[in-house]
């Protein structure tokens, strides 16, 4: 009960966001930080729920940018953009997971982590079609219904609606047949397969669910910054979403969010103060790794609810 | 049609021979005991029926429908199941969860990406009925991990059970547990109703005995003597095997 | 002029380099079953500790090699022994820590070095060129081969001729066997990821002369150490002198050929190996 009038609160604090935000920049970081969230849910299905590790998340969610992009740049509208890109992204995901499914593991992380560098390969290099390292400029942000996105508030509000849809989508496919499969084919492949599973179906499934919500985050992303550059199809991307995963806490779906926060609040907030926040970035990262490799949520539940057991034990003993 | 038929069934493993050349008929309903020392390619046996292993050679197929090329997913479906020698369940779950699991396993709703699987009365029904058979109906909203060692032994045979099985392959079901244990699990086992074949690997002679109808005994991946009990327990191959050097 | 001959040299320069770079990454991989995703950060911190002994100590260029290697070896060594010893089994966890350490090495470097790039003559003695048949091969090009092939000699000797090798070897081809007849292979873990992590300290400054030294080396050279491991095979000295040369000539050649295809031409075999034979071409143990 406690949980839902807690979420009931934080989501009306999201959605009153720009009376109590007083500036854009801040609400432009809390539209970033959903953006991330909505990256992070999708890679959390594949690394949390699935139990396997892609470092190449970043190629689904830049293909479907560049895709959009391009058809853009090409005369044509954002509804066409990005369907096309959402559409590339699925058959690039199909790729994905088939080449990437013939492990798991370490096997899967490579396979991931090399599919990932050759996509990101083709976006740098391929200039004639991708314009390399200078990137893809977007003339403008969508006018769904003739609503302008160009301010800061109107971009927030409709970065908030893909969030709650995806939000929405992630907790209905997690507690899904399914969803639950999935965790099922983490805990005990060779149990599954006994009871009647099959576990590749399964992954493959839940990599495309994965792929497309991250293309939907790549779309936002593309259309917040417009502009996209082969950086965001990059290995430190990857890096950076693997950790807001693994930071908030893989396997549940505040995790992700709190691990999003964690890290676009860490770059654009504490750059200001801290000038290497990589250093940072990376030193949590080896932190969470060794000491909560849970998770930063589930890890101080545990570190916390440990110490009140000590505390308790103390008092009982008094 | 036999429930289960293998015929010259062999794998290796590098240079090591673990099944050579099995040839194996259990009727529907029989009560199949496997036993031989350890080594003897008891669970390859298993693990080859099952198709998590691939055999290099032989033939196999239940109730008539040929395994070879069947995915072993798919061999659930057929209405195969089986117990596992260590106990591969899930831990953080519910034994009503993970029986729900093994019911999920085959039912279409398992593509289902939406509509909580914990609201679903049917599946809860079944895993509570099916935990019932196992005495573990009161222990149905207990997590796994705090259960004792006998209660997952036994929930594994609810999560076979769960299937409606027609052909179920026992992995050592009595496995380190206690007499009381043993006879629990002995007494649940003579339950099961004869429209479910049962093949068993065992090395607790009289509990195992009492429940066979016919035995095979196993040693160095071949079959060495297969009969009724009084035959097995009387050739002298046996009491070399078990006896001997 | 005839752009073979040099492209050729070129291309065996870069495999050289390349050899140097991933013999030790083929090491850890094939040891301790973990792609060390840290070692272009090893690579490039090599290549800035020897522009600090080269440009600020004026120290001599092989020196610098050497003492950087020792460096950066050092550096290994602690963290396997501090982070990586702490996660033993867990092979997931340990690959996430390396990106991690290369996070925090890569701004490390900004912070000390700065973000200008940094290029580094080549050493006394090796300015000129070799004039063979019409062309010009650069001398310390050549010189990069034979340092090459001096350490690949080297190890090779290591591997195939010391009980520390035969050691080394055995937890390569079975892990499990390897602890069974008692060999230490915790201690030979922090023993191995030390001597890759020099290794690649070493490469760095070898290779700095040609690639310069500037933020982002590391993430340039990390996934050219990949493919070479991935093709040639982990834990296989022969296959990693192989998959070097051919990421060489395959990098060099597909430079200058088709430009824009450049990286597609090299990751493409790299994923289909992965996919086809995981193992790679003269890989050893199980992928």
């Amino acid at each position: 009960m406690t949980s839902r009038i807690a979420s009931a609160i934080a989501l009306l604090a999201l959605a009153a966001a720009p009376a109590w935000i007083g500036s854009d920049y801040y609400l432009n970081v809390l539209s970033q930080v959903l953006i991330g969230a909505i990256f992070a849910l999708a890679l959390n299905v594949i690394v949390g729920y699935g139990g396997l590790v892609s470092i190449g998340h970043g190629a689904l969610f830049g293909i479907a940018a560049y895709a959009a992009a391009l058809l853009l740049n090409a005369g044509y509208g954002h509804f066409a953009a990005i369907v096309f890109g959402l559409l590339v992204t699925l058959v690039a995901t199909a790729l994905f997971a088939v080449l990437s499914l013939r492990a798991s593991g370490i096997g899967f992380m490579m396979i991931t982590l090399a599919i990932g560098q050759l996509l990101w390969g083709l976006a740098y290099r391929w200039v004639t079609l991708t314009n390399g390292d200078n990137g893809i400029n977007l003339a403008a942000r969508p006018q769904p219904f003739g609503l302008s996105l160009a301010g800061a508030d109107a971009f927030f509000y409709a970065t908030l609606l893909v969030f709650l849809a995806a939000l929405v989508s992630m907790t209905s496919f997690i507690r899904s047949p399914f969803g639950e499969s999935l965790v099922g084919t983490r805990e005990q492949p060779r149990r599954m397969t006994a009871l009647g599973f099959s576990v590749w179906r399964i992954r493959f499934f839940a990599c495309l669910f994965s792929g497309m919500w991250s293309g939907v985050a790549g779309l936002l992303f593309m259309y917040y910054n417009q502009f996209i550059s082969p950086h965001a199809m990059s290995l430190s991307a990857s890096a950076e979403a693997l950790l807001m995963v693994i930071a908030g806490g893989s396997g549940t779906v505040l995790g992700p969010i709190a691990g999003a926060a964690l890290v676009v609040i860490m770059k654009f907030v504490a750059s200001a103060y801290i000038e290497r926040w990589n250093f940072v970035l990376g030193a949590i990262f080896v932190f969470i790794v060794l000491v909560m490799p849970e998770g930063v949520l589930p890890g101080s539940a545990r570190l916390l609810g440990a110490a009140w057991g000590k505390l308790k034990g103390a008092d009982a003993r008094a | 049609m036999r429930a289960l038929e293998i015929q010259g069934l062999t794998k290796a493993f590098g240079g090591l021979k673990v099944t050579r050349d099995v040839n194996l008929s259990v009727e529907p309903g029989e009560r199949r005991l496997v036993i031989g020392p350890n080594g003897a390619g008891k669970t390859t046996l298993f693990n080859l029926i099952t198709g998590e292993l691939r055999p290099d050679a032989g033939r196999m197929s239940v109730f008539g429908q040929p395994l070879d090329d069947l995915p072993a997913w798919r061999r659930a479906h057929l209405g195969l199941a089986r117990t596992y020698q260590i106990i591969t369940l899930f831990p953080k779950a519910t034994l009503a969860h993970n029986v729900c699991l093994s019911v999920l396993g085959l039912s279409r709703a398992r593509w289902r990406p939406w509509g909580a699987l914990a609201r679903e009365q049917a599946f809860d029904a079944r895993a509570r009925e099916t935990l019932a058979q196992v005495e573990l109906a009161h222990l149905a909203g207990r997590r796994l991990s705090e259960t004792s060692y006998g209660e997952q032994r036994r929930t594994e045979i609810a999560m076979a059970l769960a299937q409606r099985p027609r052909l179920l392959l026992l992995d050592e079901p009595f496995a380190g547990l206690s007499l009381d244990e043993r006879n629990d699990v002995r007494k649940l086992l003579a339950r099961i109703p004869r429209d479910v074949t049962i093949v068993m690997i065992e090395h607790d002679m009289d509990v195992a005995l009492e429940l066979a109808d016919r035995i095979t005994l196993m040693h160095f991946g071949e079959v060495v003597v297969e009969g009724t009990r009084d035959e097995v327990v009387a050739h002298p191959r046996t009491r070399e095997i078990y006896l001997g050097a | 002029m005839n752009l073979l001959p040099l492209l050729t040299i070129n291309s065996f320069t870069l495999g050289g380099l390349l050899f140097l770079l991933s013999a030790g990454f083929s090491l850890i991989f094939g040891l301790m079953r973990i792609p060390n995703l840290a070692h272009g950060a090893f690579f490039m911190l090599g290549a800035y500790i020897g522009t600090s002994l080269l440009i600020g100590l004026k120290w001599n260029f092989w020196a610098a090699a050497l003492a950087s290697a020792l460096a950066i070896a050092v550096f290994g060594m602690v963290l396997e022994w501090l982070l990586l010893r702490r996660l033993a089994g867990r092979e997931q966890a340990q690959v996430l820590v390396t990106l991690g350490i290369t996070l925090m090495v890569a701004d490390g470097c900004l912070v000390f070095w700065t973000g200008d790039p940094i290029s580094v003559r080549t050493p006394a003695g090796l300015h000129g060129s070799l004039a063979v048949a019409g062309t010009a091969f650069p001398l310390y090009r050549l010189a990069i081969i034979a340092v090459a092939v001096a350490i690949a000699t080297g190890l090779w000797l290591l591997l195939e001729g010391t009980r520390l090798g035969a050691k080394i070897r055995a937890g390569v081809d079975d892990p499990v066997m390897a602890r069974v007849v008692g060999i230490p292979v915790p201690r030979l873990f922090t023993f191995v990821f030390a001597l890759g992590a020099g290794l690649a300290g070493f490469a760095g400054v070898i290779g700095s002369p040609i690639l310069s030294v500037y933020p982002g080396l590391d993430l340039d050279m990390l996934p050219l150490a990949l493919v070479v491991v991935i093709l040639g095979g982990a834990g296989s000295l022969v296959g990693t002198m192989a998959g070097s040369l051919l990421v060489g000539f395959v990098f060099n050649f597909g430079q200058a050929y088709f430009p824009e295809l450049a990286y597609f031409v090299l990751f493409l075999p790299m994923v289909v190996m992965l996919v086809v034979r995981p193992q790679g071409l003269f890989g050893r143990g199980a992928a």
